[in-house]
């Protein structure tokens, strides 16, 4: 089976986020496989080893995703693919990845596509469906459950708490939801490996795309923090004074109650 | 500049939800005097058209099928096309739910437009229309504009006040009919987990427990709480994991994204991914023993205690102000 993975490097959102000109800073932040696309990653890893077959994960980024792109390949994964876009494309949305992913996709002849459901820092959750669009590929998104019979899916998704129970064909994209499995950490044999598999760079050229094909449709004007809030109250004294001031204050003050 | 904005409504257990209010409200900020025009879609909704006038609908697109009485993305992909070719809008508002999410990347891609989602304000300033939303797991916040195409937007429930219900309202309610065919997709089963109630997305109170309840018998008294406060009960992943309660009641990143007007979270650390799905509420309570916990970071107001003591103490104060009020 031929495999694919769309993987994001993303700003680890436990770090602390620093705006400095207009921009969030990356100076001294960290850096990780968005935790969705984990789960893509692993599920594919599994999906090969049950049905044979290949995985390669590709990303959208400039040379710093080679750390990640290197720790799936550590994972499992066969073969990595950077599409770097950073000097050629400067108004990005998600448009432009998503076109520039299914360019590169269009003919790979994938049999199943895995993605995240959503990027923990762009957060839009946009790119998996757009992608199967513009292939052509009918999608389920956030799935908790993935068994491939022949071409024949059966797909568990989560929607809002309820479990939706999908039968569908290859090929298919889907998009991971926590609990569709548990990640593997790479292993030490694995992370050597992982160095001598192969790992392409391409460009926007190589996808015979220009710059006006890919360009951003939406622009961000502007990123701050949320106004600070005033330091919480920690209430003190005796607990049910502390419980009687509370509904007070929520009474009074915040006048929810 | 005025602009024709098509919205789509959401039908759950056969009446709207309100995130397809808040929906028409951003539609009127988008439409800067233009014309408002609901969609609703599926097996039998005709009847639900008039509410949507109420809210502030100027016209509502009903489309029938039987096919579309459970969602698919190629059904209503179907049907929002014909709607679009029919109606040729410059603006479309979904609700950035389940359904929301699923549908609008699709509809986006195929029509080469951006998408701008998770949209919690509207705004017109300087000329543009501006969506905030939120990034970095609510840590941050972006404003957008489009530069080019359709103002195709998702909204996140409970953020943008709907209009004045008005009966009085009036407005056209016409249909389309389009043949539904080729779905790639069946959904064979559906497993209800949600409770029937108060819809988390909407509640405007909400009681959440987490790992610190330490067991299913521990969210008895948080179900009282939020009861006696007309809300509903919420969990973090925890609280989940360990079998206290139903996946269906998570919120953060995995779970629901709520904004409530209250938040009690009872012994709930406050991970990041718990705080991407509450932190935009607009008061906060935490009740947790730890001081160091970081759900006190976001907190309006905290207490340090444990929450077997405190709960059962709030119960008896709203209580009384319940008598007193
Ligand atoms: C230098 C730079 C400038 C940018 N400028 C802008 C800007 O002005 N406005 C703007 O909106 N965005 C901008 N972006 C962000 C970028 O366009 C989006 O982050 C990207 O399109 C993905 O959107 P998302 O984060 O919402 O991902 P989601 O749609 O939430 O991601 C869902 C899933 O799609 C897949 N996916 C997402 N992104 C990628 C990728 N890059 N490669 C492979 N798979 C992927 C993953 O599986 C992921 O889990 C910029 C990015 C860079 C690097
Ligand atoms: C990809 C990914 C997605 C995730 N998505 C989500 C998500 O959507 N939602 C989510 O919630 N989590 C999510 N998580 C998990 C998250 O990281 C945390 O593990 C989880 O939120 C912890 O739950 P908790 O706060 O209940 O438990 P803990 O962190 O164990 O905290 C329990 C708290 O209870 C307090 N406590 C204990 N006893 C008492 C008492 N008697 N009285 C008062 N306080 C007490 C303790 O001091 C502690 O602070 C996700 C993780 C990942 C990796």
């Amino acid at each position: 089976m031929n495999i694919f993975v769309l993987m994001k490097r993303t700003f680890d959102t436990e770090e602390k986020i620093v705006v400095q000109n207009g921009k969030v800073s990356e100076e001294g932040a960290e850096f990780i496989i968005n935790p969705y696309d984990e789960y893509a990653i692993e599920e594919a890893i599994q999906v090969r080893d049950q049905h044979g077959g290949e995985v390669t994960v590709v990303t959208v980024g400039n040379e710093d995703a080679e750390k990640e792109l290197r720790t799936a390949l550590a994972m499992g994964a066969d073969k990595a693919v950077l599409i770097n876009i950073e000097d050629d494309v400067e108004n990005r949305d998600q448009y432009t990845t998503a076109k520039v992913l299914a360019e590169y996709l269009k003919d790979k002849e994938a049999d199943l596509i895995l993605a995240g459901n959503v990027a923990i820092d762009g957060g839009s959750g946009q790119v998996g469906p757009r992608v199967a669009e513009l292939l052509g590929i009918p999608y389920v998104t956030t799935i908790t459950k993935l068994e491939i019979d022949g071409t024949n899916v059966k797909v568990v998704r989560d929607v809002e708490g309820d479990e939706e129970v999908i039968e569908t064909s290859l090929p298919l994209l889907v998009t991971a939801q926590q609990g569709l499995n548990e990640p593997r950490y790479p292993s030490l044999p694995g992370i050597m490996k992982a160095k001598k598999k192969p790992l392409e760079e391409l460009e926007l050229d190589d996808l015979d795309l220009e710059e006006d094909d890919v360009e951003a449709k939406t622009k961000t004007i502007e990123i701050f923090l949320p106004p600070k809030k005033e330091e919480g109250k920690i209430l003190q004294g005796d607990i049910s004074e502390q419980v009687k001031e509370l509904v007070s204050l929520l009474h009074t003050e915040a006048k929810v109650i | 500049m005025a602009r024709k904005v098509l919205t789509l409504a959401e039908v759950r257990d056969g009446a709207l939800r309100n995130v397809s209010f808040e929906a028409v409200a951003a539609a009127k900020t988008i439409a800067e005097g233009g014309e408002v025009v609901s969609v609703v879609v599926g097996a039998s909704v005709r009847s639900l058209a008039n509410e949507l006038i109420a809210y502030g609908a100027d016209r509502v697109v009903v489309v029938e099928h039987e096919k579309l009485a459970t969602y698919t993305p190629d059904g209503y992909a179907q049907a929002l096309q014909a709607v679009v070719e029919q109606e040729k809008p410059e603006g479309i508002v979904f609700g950035h739910t389940a359904l929301g999410k699923d549908l609008s990347p699709k509809l986006a891609a195929k029509w080469q437009s951006g998408l701008v989602s998770d949209v919690v304000a509207v705004e017109e300033t300087g000329g543009n229309i501006v969506f905030t939303r939120p990034i970095y797991s609510g840590k941050a916040f972006e404003k957008k504009i489009v530069t080019d195409g359709f103002m195709f937007v998702t909204v996140r429930p409970n953020n943008i006040a709907p209009l004045e219900k008005d009966e009085s309202r009036a407005g056209t309610i016409v249909d389309v009919q389009v043949d539904i065919k080729d779905l790639r997709t069946i959904v064979r089963d559906v497993v209800r987990k949600t409770a029937e109630g108060v819809d988390l997305s909407e509640a405007k109170v909400i009681v959440a427990g987490g790992r610190g309840v330490k067991s299913a018998e521990g969210f008895e008294p948080l179900k009282e709480l939020a009861n006696l406060l007309g809300g509903a009960v919420g969990a973090s992943r925890g609280a989940c994991d360990a079998g206290y309660c139903d996946y269906s009641l998570q919120i953060g990143q995995t779970g629901k994204v709520v904004t409530p007007d209250l938040y009690i979270a009872c012994g709930i650390s406050g991970a990041i991914q718990h705080l991407a799905g509450m932190s935009n509420s607009k008061v906060i309570v935490a009740i947790n023993k730890d001081p160091e916990a970081n759900i006190f970071k976001v907190a309006d107001y905290g207490i340090v205690g444990d929450l077997f003591e405190v709960v059962p103490l709030l119960i008896e104060e709203f209580k009384k102000l319940k008598v007193h009020s």
